[in-house]
């Protein structure tokens, strides 16, 4: 294979996996491609209160569980003076909280935040056997048939014949205000349901969930019950009939276990309040993944501590500069003094804002060539030369800072930022162009290299590219690739259509 | 018009320095051969070895306490060129036409003293001019007693001539002029006068300044289109054998005429620039490609020059 066909398959491989990871971590990781994209996130708290009896309390709630609606980004229990812990339960998880004795009012908090799962896991079908835990009296039983049997003629499956069932159930709730059957009265059209569905053997299951409402306090649970139809389970909503997950409401727990046990303690009970924030897509989506484990992200940059994040926030902007370069310099045919020097000045101008380090840069190059102009009938050595111009180029920066701060002008203060070393050498070089080729050579390569500069200064900064770049570091390989393509681009360059301008003219073929 | 098509480019044959770094040098000279042309000192050996003419070696210096004996190394030297070994486009090249005792006079008629001499070899030892600024070594070299010939064609400098040569055939061929401009030195962008020679007779075809067509030198007004290179059938096979004493694919050497010596290779240059298309007014992309297509692989520098003769005369 030649080497061209090799860079252009090599090139193709790294564009093709810098641009799938990228899509990866966006459809499947939910990273946003573009900054400032924000999800819903509900913070849910439940409070759980009691009064306690002065014997050993034990409380037990229920957690939220796998197949809900919404994933969990992060929880955390408060509860001072009670020991804690999870327990795993049939596949259920309890918050565990205990306590010796004590007496009055106690409250324990859970808060969680939480996020719409757009892929919630699938739920496992119902177990057969089942021991029954209906307790109903042989007339109740009888009733609770003929009831079903009416239903059953106006239906055609499970699904169906809930819907019916409830509205049935709902109407003759409003109808029957002040019925006789204290039983029926006292029940709610929810756990109605369940016992006649369980009377008619279609599989069901109570669901308990927290409606989701900003700015909502005290709520009690959502009783929603659940019912196995065409190898699925379907929720319905007991409050209205209608089938499917309602959106507002944050499935908590599936089956009916009890939401709060609690031992030494009277008057319990557990209350939710809500409130909906919104936050950085980027954020949610990185929580998510911890929580996840996506080995994605477990290896990536966001693993690292904070600190070193915003070092490589900078790093990674590097390659985008060293692009404008290659771009500028191949395609277009600038000259600039050093290769990448633009780069390390783009890279000040992040800190001192564009103008101000023109202003700077300017003001310290033409002082030091000065300066430099002066060393150079010195006869010193090279070495010792360019240190004694880094010297002086330390000594301006002090001077400008103080000098500036003094007169109010805090911008002058960012100086600090140029990296003095390539200050130094800038000088130096300049002021051999400038002896050998004239100072037409130094305006066009000092003019080239701050003009390469602040085109990489406004590609690094450009907020769309700053985020792609820290947040899909996968993006560096598409950036070699089109660095490998344009490493073969043989053909002319913009300055050389200017150059060579007379060439076209010839009169000769 | 500021700028041309690129296809009008193309037709005429014109290469781009992004061809030229990818297709040319990039493809046919070694890296590893780099040391033989960017060390002046070690091209000097290796012509010798392969008899190839070259200015004469003066001395040398490598440290920095042996530039206390230039006083010594210059007795009774009063034309001489000091350049740096590595030096790149020129840079750091100093020339000394006469000296009044501790006074040297530069061909601009500018007094250079002791003290000056060796600040500028101090500089050159530090890497000054040299690629990537690495420690370096001055070189002394008898400076040429350039052909009278050229002396209307060229001010206060020696003029040289520039071949290209591929794969061992001269391709194209200028004559670089120094002007007051160019401060005696011969590179185009500096100012020089770039003349297009004839491969087959050596005669001028065309000059330019600054990238622009001129008639006559700037300062001497002499007429470039009478302009003849002496010893032309003697640089032929002279720039061809820098194929042998290199193994690069594509070189540009440079040749100098001494009156009495004749031509000698001054130096050989892994990274020829562009403008000698300029001053030929043609492109190098057809001359390269018959090359590349259809010339015989000969290891006779004459054979090669038989066929440059026959192929690339311009008339």
């Amino acid at each position: 294979m030649s080497s061209r066909s090799q860079v252009y398959l090599l090139a193709f491989m790294f564009f093709a996996l810098g641009i799938g990871l990228t899509l990866y971590k966006n459809q499947s990781l939910g990273f946003p491609l573009l900054p400032g994209e924000s999800k819903e996130v509900w913070t849910v708290e439940s409070k759980v209160t009691f009064d306690a009896t002065d014997a050993p309390i034990t409380v037990s709630m229920i957690l939220p569980q796998a197949g809900s609606n919404m994933t969990v980004l992060a929880e955390s229990f408060s509860a001072p003076s009670y020991g804690f812990r999870v327990k795993e339960e049939n596949g259920q998880r309890r918050a565990i909280w205990t306590q010796r004795s004590t007496q009055g009012p106690q409250t324990i908090y859970y808060k969680l935040d939480v996020v719409n799962n757009e892929d919630p896991a699938s739920l496992a079908p119902p177990s057969p056997s089942k021991a029954s835990s209906l307790t109903l009296s042989s007339e109740q039983e009888v009733q609770a048939k003929n009831f079903l049997e009416k239903i059953k003629a106006r239906s055609a499956d499970n699904l169906s014949f809930s819907i019916e069932m409830v509205n049935q159930l709902r109407a003759l709730k409003e109808n029957n205000k002040r019925g006789v059957n204290s039983d029926f009265k006292n029940k709610s059209v929810a756990e109605l349901s369940l016992i006649l569905l369980e009377v008619g053997g279609i599989p069901s299951r109570l669901v308990r969930g927290v409606s989701l409402e900003d700015g909502r306090r005290k709520q009690k649970a959502v009783d929603l019950i659940e019912v196995y139809n065409s190898d699925q389970w379907v929720i319905i909503n007991p409050q209205n009939g209608q089938e499917g997950t309602p959106d507002d409401v944050f499935i908590w727990q599936r089956g009916g276990v009890s939401l709060l046990d609690v031992e030494g303690g009277v008057k319990s009970k557990v209350r939710f309040s809500t409130i909906e924030n919104d936050q950085p897509a980027k954020t949610v989506a990185l929580d998510k993944g911890t929580v996840e484990q996506s080995a994605l992200i477990d290896f990536s940059i966001y693993s690292l501590p904070t600190e070193s994040q915003s070092a490589f926030k900078r790093i990674l902007l590097v390659p985008i500069g060293a692009l404008v370069v290659v771009l500028l310099r191949i395609i277009v045919g600038l000259k600039t003094s050093g290769t990448f020097m633009p780069i390390l000045i783009a890279l000040a101008f992040i800190d001192t804002t564009p103008l101000a380090g023109l202003a700077i840069f300017l003001s310290i190059v033409s002082v030091g060539l000065w300066i430099r102009g002066y060393l150079s009938r010195m006869n010193l050595l090279l070495v010792a030369r360019i240190s004694a111009v880094v010297i002086i180029v330390i000594g301006l920066m002090g001077f400008m800072s103080v000098i500036s701060y003094k007169l109010g002008m805090t911008q002058a203060l960012t100086v600090t930022f140029f990296p003095m070393i390539i200050l130094a050498w800038t000088i130096e070089r300049m002021s051999i162009i400038w002896e050998e080729d004239g100072p037409k050579e130094v305006m066009m390569q000092g003019g080239g290299s701050l003009f390469v500069a602040l085109m990489a200064y406004f590609a690094m900064t450009n907020p769309v590219i700053e985020h792609i770049t820290f947040n899909f570091p996968e993006m560096l390989l598409v950036i070699l690739s089109i660095t490998l393509v344009v490493g073969q681009y043989n053909g002319y360059r913009l300055t050389e259509l200017y150059r060579f301008r007379d060439l076209a003219k010839g009169q000769k073929g | 018009m500021l700028f041309v098509k690129p296809n009008l480019l193309k037709e005429r044959g014109i290469i781009g320095m992004n061809r030229r770094n990818v297709d040319y040098i990039a493809r046919y000279n070694a890296r590893k051969l780099y040391p033989i042309v960017d060390n002046k000192l070690v091209t000097k050996e290796y012509a010798k070895k392969h008899n190839i003419a070259v200015p004469e070696l003066i001395n040398s210096i490598q440290y920095q306490f042996e530039i206390k004996q230039l006083e010594k190394i210059l007795t009774g030297v009063d034309k001489f060129v000091v350049k740096p070994a590595q030096g790149a486009g020129g840079k750091g090249i100093l020339v000394i036409v006469d000296r009044k005792g501790d006074t040297f006079y530069k061909p601009s008629g500018k007094e250079v003293s002791f003290d000056d001499i060796k600040r500028h070899i101090s500089n050159i030892l530090s890497g000054l001019h040299s690629l990537g600024g690495k420690t370096d070594i001055a070189m002394f070299e008898k400076l040429v007693d350039f052909d009278p010939v050229f002396e209307r064609y060229s001010y206060e400098g020696v003029p040289d001539v520039r071949m290209i040569v591929f794969q061992g055939y001269p391709v194209m061929a200028m004559l670089r002029c120094s002007t007051h401009e160019s401060d005696g030195k011969a590179n185009l962008h500096q100012g020089a006068v770039g003349v297009g020679i004839d491969i087959k007779t050596g005669r001028s075809l065309f000059a330019v300044q600054d990238g622009r067509m001129i008639e006559k030198h700037p300062d001497t007004g002499s007429a470039f289109s009478e302009l003849q290179v002496p010893h032309w059938q003697e640089i032929l096979p002279l720039s061809a054998a820098c194929y042998e004493m290199t193994g690069m694919g594509y070189l540009g050497c440079d040749i100098v005429i001494d009156k009495n010596l004749g031509a000698l290779i001054l130096e050989v240059n892994a990274r020829p620039g562009l403008a000698i298309q300029i001053a030929n007014d043609k492109g190098l992309l057809k001359r390269l490609k018959l090359i590349e297509e259809k010339a015989p692989k000969s290891t006779s520098p004459e054979e090669r020059v038989k066929y440059s003769l026959d192929h690339f005369s311009t008339d």
